[in-house]
């Protein structure tokens, strides 16, 4: 019994949390391998354009909540994630036009092209800021809980439970299809496996009658969906403020260089590796430890490793280890 | 590197965690198709008075380069190594711009056109060096190969198998885990797959055994007499020029010998100079 009330505070504060950030960090962390993968680059601008997509979504969701549009207990920003969608493959498109392909023109080398893309990141930022402020944004609407923690006590009898929020719910399912979607796209279609011959090798890419130009504006559009997608699930789960999204930057790119750079799979590995050592290092032990040792054992402390302020230092911790012992990452990234 | 474009500097970075290294292109992707125009005459393909190099500012390596193929005909490129040899192949393909000459193709002044689009004009290339895609399997290399392919190629797909029946084995294989010689039917089978109109080979037997040789060699001769012109460079240089119908000999990128294959076997100073006497 008390091996299962541990558990289930377990499942409360950690799997579950962690669960769900990992999904988001996953589909954040895809985006920037998937740039990496085919413009060979690390593409700073990544978690701003997350934050723009995710401000078009909100305004959509505004819009329809003012409209009196709902979906029930389904949150309205789900309805304005296809406008967000749009929006952002827009702005990533144009970027792309404006910017990046001038720099494809004179063959400019990756290091460039990420410099180049910390100057987007500024743009992005300043135009989030202008649209819709430096503040929190609350957008999440429907129902808030799948189950609550008491529902789940009375339901088991036990003493303690677990509950599920409905935007974790969301998050995981989400995730979910979209990475399959992702994967069956890259390994079963024309177009994505064009995408992955243009990875491997430009140049016979070409010889194959390949167009490049398709092949990064298909990119610019995937990585539009999954940053969008990725942003939005963030802001409902938590809060939307425009801020973090430039600071989950470093967890993201921790995770797919975790995973391994152009690897989609060791992405969405990564992701979840660094979401549950961030929760873990930096939860509070104190009551699982409680339930789970003999009386006697009890821990004094709070049990807890780093308080959560050092939460980055888990990812940056993560990340010099792996760069250390394996630099191309869990899963082989980019074989040359 | 470098050179004169500041753009081209990466300033001695090594760092993959924020750039992906090799398999970038070497031609400028966003460039679009110049002007076709009517050519007529002339033998099927043919690179005329080829002159350039790599790069915008780069030193020319060709030299009033002449190369041409038939239909029906077998040509082999043969020379010193750094001739460049690979590079009028590149320079036939639109994969570096000419500083003067042109290309034509049936007939059509291709000069201007992206190599993307020399492919679906019915040319077929496989290169020297990074002629695979090493992470897809052997069967997805074949369908990009089939990429511009509308039809349905699997019919061309069980002939590539028949004419390399270990590909079919390992079709399922990443095609950068099989050997050498594995990897350079891959090559030829994914150039095949476009049904192109020429093919040109890029030392085809690198690498590989004598056996395994000879038999590609086989393969080749089989290949041209379906009618396909097969314009190719070689280092075996006596074996080939056996099989050719034209030869040509480079070096430093002029045409210093041109001829009939069994002809330049014969021509005493060819022999001395490139054959080993
Ligand atoms: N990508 C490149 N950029 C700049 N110079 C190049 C490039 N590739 C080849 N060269 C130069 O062009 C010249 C000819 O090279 P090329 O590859 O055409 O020779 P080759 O005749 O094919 O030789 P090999 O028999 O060794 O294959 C060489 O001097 C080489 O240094
Ligand atoms: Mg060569």
């Amino acid at each position: 019994m008390e091996l299962l009330n541990a558990l289930m505070v377990l499942m409360n504060f950690v799997i579950v949390p962690a669960l769900t950030y990992g999904s988001q960090l996953a589909l954040g962390a895809l985006g920037v391998t998937l740039v990496y993968g085919i413009l060979r680059f690390s593409n700073f601008a990544h978690g701003d354009g997350m934050a723009l997509g995710t401000t078009a979504v909100i305004l959509f969701t505004w819009w329809f909540q003012s409209l009196g549009i709902s979906l029930g207990p389904v949150p309205t920003a789900l309805l304005a994630l296809p406008f967000g969608i749009a929006a952002a493959a827009a702005l990533m498109l144009g970027t792309d036009r404006v910017v990046y392909r001038f720099y494809r023109t004179q063959k400019a080398k990756p290091v460039i092209l990420v410099i180049v893309s910390m100057g987007v990141m500024f743009i992005y930022n300043g135009i989030t800021r202008f649209i819709i402020g430096p503040d929190d944004q609350n957008f999440a609407d429907g129902a808030r809980f799948l189950f609550t923690v008491r529902e789940f006590r009375d339901w088991s009898g036990l003493d303690e439970g677990f509950g599920i929020r409905s935007t974790q719910a969301l998050t995981v399912v989400t995730a979910v299809i979209v990475v399959a979607a992702l994967f069956w796209f890259l390994n079963r279609t024309r177009t994505g496996k064009s995408m992955r011959a243009f990875s491997d090798n430009e140049d016979l890419a070409l010889l194959s009658g390949i167009n490049p130009e398709k092949v990064v504006a298909v990119t610019w559009l995937l990585v539009a969906a999954l940053a969008t997608i990725a942003g939005t699930l963030y802001g409902l789960d938590k809060s939307f403020k425009p801020f973090t999204y430039f600071q989950l930057l470093l967890p993201i790119f921790a995770a797919a260089i975790v995973g391994g750079l152009g690897s989609p799979l060791g992405a969405i590995a990564g992701g979840f590796i660094i979401a549950f050592s961030e929760v873990t290092v930096t939860y509070a032990w104190k009551k699982v430890l409680e339930y789970a040792l003999p009386e006697a054992l009890a821990p004094e402390g709070l049990m807890q490793l780093m308080s959560t302020e050092y939460k980055f230092a888990v990812s940056f911790m993560i990340l010099v280890v792996v760069l250390l012992f394996k630099p191309t990452g869990l899963f082989k990234g980019k074989a040359v | 590197m470098g050179g004169e474009n500041p753009y081209q500097d990466d300033r001695g970075n090594r760092d993959r965690s924020i750039t992906a290294d090799g398999a970038g292109a070497s031609v400028d992707v966003t460039r679009r198709d110049g002007p076709v125009a009517v050519s007529p005459g002339g033998p099927f393909l043919e690179g005329r008075a080829m002159t350039g190099g790599y790069g915008k500012s780069g030193p020319d390596i060709l030299h009033g380069c002449t190369i041409a193929v038939d239909r029906g005909e077998i040509a082999v490129i043969v020379g010193p190594n750094g001739a460049g040899k690979s590079t009028a192949m590149k320079a036939l393909f639109g994969m570096l711009d000419l500083r003067e000459g042109k290309v034509t193709l049936d007939g059509l002044d291709i000069t201007a056109l992206t190599p993307q689009a020399r492919v679906r004009a019915g040319m077929g290339f496989v290169p020297q060096t990074h002629n695979i895609f090493p992470t897809m399997t052997v069967e997805e290399n074949l369908e990009m190969g089939a990429f511009i392919r509308t039809d349905d190629y699997r019919g061309t797909m069980e002939q590539v198998y028949d004419l390399f029946p270990i590909l079919k084995d390992k079709r399922r294989q990443n095609a950068g885990e099989l050997s050498g010689g594995q990897r350079q039917q891959v090559a030829v089978g994914r150039a095949l797959m476009t049904q192109p109109k020429v093919l040109m080979l890029d030392e085809p037997t690198a690498g590989v055994s004598p056996i395994v040789m000879d038999e590609l060699f086989d393969r080749i001769i089989e290949v041209a007499r379906t009618g396909l012109p097969v314009l190719m460079v070689e280092q075996n240089a006596r074996q080939a020029l056996e099989i050719a119908d034209k030869g040509y000999v480079l070096v430093q990128g002029a045409n210093a010998h041109t001829g009939t294959g069994k002809g330049l076997l014969a021509d005493a100073e060819v022999r001395k100079s490139f054959l080993g006497g």
